[in-house]
């Protein structure tokens, strides 16, 4: 096994697709996730990895190009963030729908405007509906584990889906973590070369993308929420396989000292690492916290939630995004989905943070947990909340 | 064939790529320009197509009338769907996944999503320099959803979106010159070419299948039920549109033009205008103005091929 070394977590990522030994990379520099297609660009330059590095004039034309080169039969990475993958916005679902594999790392990053290049979590958040299997890493080991794995599921002929894997941009992305990155040939073994179900291909023409009418619409997107809520089983199956190649266990929703806790933190992303340290603090100060953080977000992973969940009173959801003017936060509201009309079922207290690169500290979670446990001891569930806003509370004065 | 450039019907290939059954309407020029585009590419070809008419005739789900792979993604972006299928066998090639052999790829797409909202998409892969062919099929306007205008749409052509009324001719700007600006791009080989001349357009899809790198492909496609005409008269009028010097027909090969279909002594603009519903409210003064424009245009053509051939002379 690789031993581990300091790198910085967008040069690890494209080392992880080198590794996968993909063939395509279609992408369009984007802060800030620029460094991993600069360096994929390197490897490819110094023909350590043989790939067609296609560098297009646009995120759309990245999307529309990994589109072509998935039809084609070629195993296919490309990166974004923010405001590229909002312009890839209309291809998306065309991907998921034609069944088109691929990986795409989204460095998380706030939409305009005002224009950020700051992390938060608005530009995913927007794309929840486009039918791509969608995973968050934690820290950049599991951001690669996830590239190498998400290669594996997307192309798994029970699966057969784009997938998404979200790092928070920044406070992730250029992070100088400590990584064991497989080699190639380790790679090769748990992920062996991509063998289309179906291709462009001359001696088997196939016609694919062809008019829905309104007889068949309805049936494919029903074919659409089967593939996507069937990619569960293969998915944890695949997380199981990888651990007995790799030694990482990993499963759908993590849990952190959630024992005979009465309150949980929700979320997910990077601050579960700054918030793990928060759950030691105040658990050592005798209070009953834990926190639970979604690693596979599509397909919703209700059953493990409901059980990472079980037995707390009050949790503690934390939004990196929101609906102006709507719900709150996304994840609270897909929370609140999976509970609602549940016998026991905890409080929900919504608190929307960390928007647009403002960093998210102790006194952040010390402020948001003060609010679980008023609901804790009997207050009415109060309206979702935008902290950190300077100057005043959310809402008029 | 190449060398000798003889061509007669005899000579050409009687199998079909794109093939009967499908939904476009009775005198579209369109559909029978792409079946010859296909005719001459062959079966080693996979295309990728833009949304629009010769889409959803072709591939209304469960039916296709392509015998060729066939890809749909979107509007605006079959040049870099089919970029990415040309890099995704490139590479599979060289990686000895998938035997090394000829394939031509062909992205296509109308006037509306080659000249307006693909303009980028195609501008970019010609740029990135694939080994693929654009073909856009001009038919001047956005058809498919209910004859719009575009930046492709004539000058004074009346559309749904440029309706000619008492203070508007219609169509108020000259149409956008896709063919020179893909020739901007210093691409091995651009050319204009037209179903109503089926030899010089053969000739002309030979060529940019052989040639190693990007093809550009601009073929005048008549749209009765669009320009407000007879279906009966779509390959008449295509023949009108280059002797009236509206479509000029010529290639520009590694920079050098050539008018492949020269015109000595030009009809007048009238019998081109005249059967078209489109053009009917053109009065005299206009057409003349417009008359005027089409011969400096083409001596302007003209001059370029002089230009280009010059150290030749």
């Amino acid at each position: 096994m690789a031993e581990r070394k300091g790198m910085e977590v967008s040069i690890a990522i494209a080392e992880a697709a080198s590794v996968c030994d993909v063939d395509c990379i279609a992408a369009y520099p984007i802060t800030p996730q620029t460094h991993v297609v600069e360096h994929l660009s390197e490897i490819v330059a110094d023909g350590d990895l043989d790939a067609e590095f296609i560098p297009v004039e646009s995120e759309h034309a990245a999307m529309s190009c990994c589109c072509g080169c998935a039809a084609a039969g070629a195993r296919t990475f490309t990166a974004t963030a923010s405001q590229g993958l909002a312009l890839m916005h209309e291809i998306l679902f065309i991907a998921a729908n034609l069944r088109l594999p691929m990986v795409m790392v989204v460095a998380n990053r706030s939409l305009s405007g005002p224009i950020s290049i700051w992390n938060d979590h608005s530009d995913v958040m927007t794309e929840r509906d486009v039918g791509w299997v969608q995973v968050f890493a934690e820290n950049g080991q599991e951001a690669v584990d996830l590239v190498i794995m998400g290669h594996r599921m997307s192309e798994d002929k029970r699966i057969l889906l784009p997938l998404m894997v979200n790092f928070d941009g920044f406070i992730l992305s250029h992070m100088v973590e400590p990584i064991e990155m497989p080699t190639r040939e380790e790679v090769k073994k748990f992920l062996p070369d991509f063998e289309p179900q179906q291709r462009l291909d001359i001696d088997n023409p196939i016609t694919m993308g062809p008019v829905g009418m309104p007889v068949v619409y309805t049936e494919a997107k029903m074919a659409a929420e089967w593939a996507v809520r069937d990619a569960y089983e293969p998915m944890v199956e695949i997380m199981g396989e990888f651990e007995k190649e790799f030694g990482r266990k990993y499963k759908p929703v993590e849990t952190y000292r959630t024992d005979d806790a009465e309150i949980l933190l929700i979320m997910m992303g990077g601050i579960s690492e700054t918030a793990m340290t928060w759950v030691d603090k105040v658990r050592d100060e005798g209070v009953k916290v834990g926190l639970v953080r979604f690693r596979m977000w599509r397909p919703l992973p209700v059953d493990d939630f409901k059980k990472a969940i079980a037995g707390a009173k009050v949790l503690g959801v934390l939004d990196r995004h929101f609906s102006p003017g709507g719900p709150g936060g996304p994840m609270a509201q897909e929370i609140k989905y999976m509970l609602y009309g549940q016998d026991h079922a905890p409080k929900i207290v919504e608190t929307v943070v960390g928007l647009g690169g403002r960093d998210v500290n102790f006194t952040d979670f010390d402020q948001i947990f003060d609010r679980c446990k008023t609901v804790l001891g009997g207050a009415p569930v109060p309206p979702f909340e935008l902290i950190q806003v300077r100057g005043g509370h959310y809402g008029k004065a | 064939m190449e060398k000798l450039n003889v061509f007669a019907s005899r000579l050409l290939p009687t199998e079909d790529f794109v093939c009967s059954g499908h939904r476009a309407c009775q005198g579209c020029a369109e559909v029978l320009a792409m079946r010859m585009v296909h005719k001459e590419l062959g079966r080693n070809t996979i295309a990728a197509s833009a949304t629009g008419c010769m889409e959803i005739i072709t591939s209304p789900y469960p039916e296709s009338a392509w015998r060729i792979p066939w890809i749909h993604v979107a509007f605006e972006n079959p040049a870099s769907v089919i970029s990415g299928v040309e890099a995704g066998y490139k590479a599979l090639m060289r990686k000895g996944r998938y035997p090394k052999r000829r394939i031509n790829f062909v992205g296509y797409g109308g006037d509306g999503a080659t000249a307006d909202i693909g303009l980028q998409f195609v501008s970019g892969a010609m740029e990135r320099g694939h080994d693929m062919i654009y073909v856009c099929y001009d038919n001047e306007a956005y058809m498919n959803t209910g004859i719009q205008r575009s930046s492709a749409t004539p000058f004074g052509a009346s559309t749904t979106t440029s309706p000619a009324g008492k203070v508007s001719i219609g169509q108020q700007t000259w149409k956008k010159n896709v063919p020179e600006i893909m020739a901007a791009h210093n691409i091995p080989y651009v050319a204009t070419a037209s179903p109503s001349y089926p030899f010089d357009l053969h000739r002309k899809v030979r060529k940019a299948a052989d040639v190693e790198g990007p093809a550009y492909l601009h073929i005048y496609s008549a749209c009765p039920t669009g320009w407000r005409m007879r279906p009966e008269l779509a390959v008449q009028i295509g023949r009108l549109a280059v002797e009236t010097g509206v479509f000029p027909l010529y290639e520009v090969e590694d920079g050098k033009y050539t008018i492949t279909e020269p015109v000595s002594e030009f009809r007048a603009l009238r019998d081109y205008l005249k059967p078209q519903g489109r053009f009917r409210h053109l009065t005299d003064d206009v057409i003349d103005d417009i008359e005027a424009r089409l011969r400096a245009e083409y001596r302007l053509l003209e001059a370029k091929v002089r230009m280009t051939h010059e150290e030749e002379v």
